[in-house]
């Protein structure tokens, strides 16, 4: 039988904006086993988002959901979550709102390791502006904004992620899609900041700039890159190159923001 | 019983007032000369369970208000002119998704850095247009430390309701100058709580305003789920690029405002009746014009004071009768003319208008305002 995902999703919001090839559909999907299997009570989960693509998906779930503005989620969110900390809160968005106009929040909110679970969707382009590049487009590819190829270096946003402080981090991509929604219960699961990256296709905007012919051959590239973490420890460095390891990068049990918080209560309380 | 006072700093005196007004999030980020508003409140929020967070920047800080207060919080910020000019934008967002939360302005001088330590009244123009995008504003300018309390107060009162951001901007004189303040009992001052849906979550939209020009906001997690965004939205809270719904909601947002000014308006008069000539001015710089009314008097020269307290929405109606009234209205504010502009175009040319200004770091002191007053005579 099928999946039911349409309990999921709000009635009459679809079709969505996505552009038919792109992969962020294939997260939400994820995003929703996810949070089945993890049976968060939509009415206590909020979803909240920047802007972009990647940032629309919080408008299809029946849940508590805010679209905020660009590269602004993870404060937000941040406000929601010390504010109820019973909330279930998750993030979503893409590689530029997240890294470069909201990197300040996203390390910050890494370093608090305050429990959410954030979805970042890297497509390596500003998909919904129409193709500028992005901290995470290669360097040397083609965006609407490089025209001669692009000259910056690139963040890797699970290494920045790790460095900031976040107690979880994960990655995966669009084309390993029953591991998406694994990764992200997972998150869900842990106490603390959970990174969830997705490698993500966007063929409209970064594909045919950079001489990938079909949506076949970017979710071949992304297969093709990936190599789980368990297998790249038995490869030596050159069979690495130009491989992205894949799988949980990283998990530490350390002291969450709120629940740190709630313990200065305490002694201001005089406990 | 007699009341409960102390010798508190205007800053103090606002964080206490946020207190009194139920406040339970501040998010907030340092900066002179505001920043004993976080460290009062970082000090007595979590007594009451309220929560305060330093976030990594102005921006972060008000999104932190806004996420907080979606979920029901009573939500503050304090901050200073470089900082509001960080906050303009989510400012907007408060503003079109209707979220209550309260921001203050200790204000310095500017543009950019200025004068950190020295007073400025430079920023009332950008409390009204600071955001880009058409909305309404509503700013509150006490002058003393009591009125700092008691306006942070109704601060809390106007944004819950009419769901929106509120402003109270005073000087950095005010901020930090120590005045004996008379703590209201509970019940003294109204304190206003946010309204509740009267529908179910089945049926509830977050902008149904068929029942009101201001609808209901449920809480996130509070067993409503619903959609926010800073896009046009419809009245179930979802985008729509629709002409007449986008107009709509924008006229609505306005009009909550402008249609309820006899509710929001709020200004002191002195020595109006017979004036020949009106001093219009607020914050530190109205006490100088209320001396200097009092000593134009002793010299025969009939001076009155107009102190607007809410200073958007602009009194408009007030200022337009005092300039029928009066030979010549001089503004004094510390700013190269701002609020100036506003009342000569309230004014339309019935009586004379002339600006006093000062942004050396220095007040506006009485003399200056008494021989502005006698040019105009």
């Amino acid at each position: 039988m099928a999946y039911d995902y349409e309990k999921s999703i709000r009635p009459g919001k679809l079709p969505h904006i996505w552009c038919p090839g792109c992969g962020h559909g294939i997260v939400m999907k994820g995003l929703i086993r996810a949070m089945d299997a993890c049976e968060l009570d939509r009415k206590n989960t909020a979803i909240v988002s920047g802007i972009g693509c990647a940032s629309r998906l919080p408008g299809y779930l029946d849940c508590c959901t805010l679209h905020t503005a660009h590269g602004r989620a993870a404060a937000f969110a941040t406000g929601v979550k010390m504010s109820k900390p019973d909330m279930n809160v998750i993030v979503c968005g893409g590689d530029g709102d997240g890294t470069a106009i909201g990197g300040n929040h996203f390390i910050h909110a890494c370093r608090r390791n305050i429990d959410m679970t954030y979805i970042i969707m890297n497509n390596f382009i500003y998909g919904m502006t129409g193709g500028q590049f992005s901290p995470c487009t290669p360097t040397g590819d083609k965006a609407s904004t490089t025209p001669y190829g692009n000259p910056d270096p690139i963040f890797d946003i699970s290494k920045l992620a790790i460095g900031a402080g976040a107690t979880f981090v994960a990655r995966t991509t669009a084309f390993h899609a029953t591991q998406i929604d694994k990764l992200i219960a997972e998150g869900i699961k842990h106490k603390g900041m959970a990174i969830i990256e997705v490698l993500d296709d966007c063929p409209t905007t970064y594909g045919r700039r950079n001489k990938f012919r079909s949506v076949t051959d970017m979710m071949k590239r992304l297969k093709d890159i990936a190599v789980p973490v368990a297998a790249a420890s038995k490869m030596t460095a050159e069979q690495l190159e130009g491989k992205v390891l894949t799988g949980v990068l990283y998990k530490e049990e350390l002291p969450e923001y709120t629940a740190q918080y709630a313990d200065v209560i305490k002694k201001a309380q005089g406990a | 019983m007699a009341k409960k006072v102390a010798l508190l700093q205007g800053n103090e005196a606002c964080a206490l007032g946020a207190l009194y007004a139920g406040c339970d999030f501040f998010g907030g980020y340092p900066i002179t000369p505001s920043t004993e508003v976080a460290e009062v409140l970082s000090n007595e929020l979590p007594k009451n369970g309220g929560k305060f967070i330093q976030m990594e920047d102005e921006i972060g800080a008000m999104a932190s208000v806004i996420g907080a207060s979606l979920t029901g919080a009573k939500a503050l910020t304090a901050t200073s002119g470089p900082g509001v000019s960080l906050k303009q934008e989510l400012i907007g967002y408060a503003c079109i998704a209707e979220t209550p939360c309260v921001i203050i302005n200790v204000m310095r001088g500017g543009p950019s850095t200025g004068m950190p330590t020295g007073p400025g009244q430079s920023d009332v123009m950008q409390a009204m247009w600071g955001t880009h995008g058409d909305h309404a504003a509503i700013a509150l300018t006490p002058a003393s430390c009591q009125e700092i309390f008691e306006e942070t107060v109704r601060a809390f009162n106007l944004a819950e309701k009419y769901r929106m951001p509120v402003q109270v901007l005073y000087d950095e004189i005010v901020g930090h100058m120590r005045e004996r303040i008379e703590f209201p009992e509970p019940g003294d001052l109204e304190v206003v709580d946010r309204e509740a849906p009267s529908v179910s979550p089945e049926e509830y939209k977050p902008y149904d305003s068929t029942k009101g020009q201001i609808p209901p906001l449920a809480a996130f997690g509070s067993g409503y789920k619903f959609h926010v965004t800073g896009l046009n939205k419809a009245a179930d809270g979802f985008p729509t690029t629709k002409a007449e719904l986008v107009d709509a909601e924008e006229r609505r947002q306005i009009a909550k405002v402008m249609d309820n000014i006899a509710d929001i308006e709020s200004y002191e008069e002195y020595l109006i009746d017979d004036a020949d000539v009106v001093i219009w001015a607020f914050g530190s710089t109205s006490r100088s014009a209320r001396y200097a009314v009092n000593e134009l008097r002793k010299e025969g020269i009939k001076a009155g004071l107009f102190r607007p307290i809410t200073l958007w929405p602009f009194p408009a109606k007030r200022t337009a009768e005092l300039a029928e009234q009066c030979k010549g209205i001089v503004v004094a504010e510390m700013n190269l003319g701002q609020m100036v502009y506003e009342v000569e175009r309230v004014a339309q040319g019935k009586c004379v208008v002339v600006h006093e200004g000062r942004v050396d770091g220095e007040p506006i002191n009485p003399g200056q305002i008494m021989n502005k007053v006698k040019e105009v005579i």
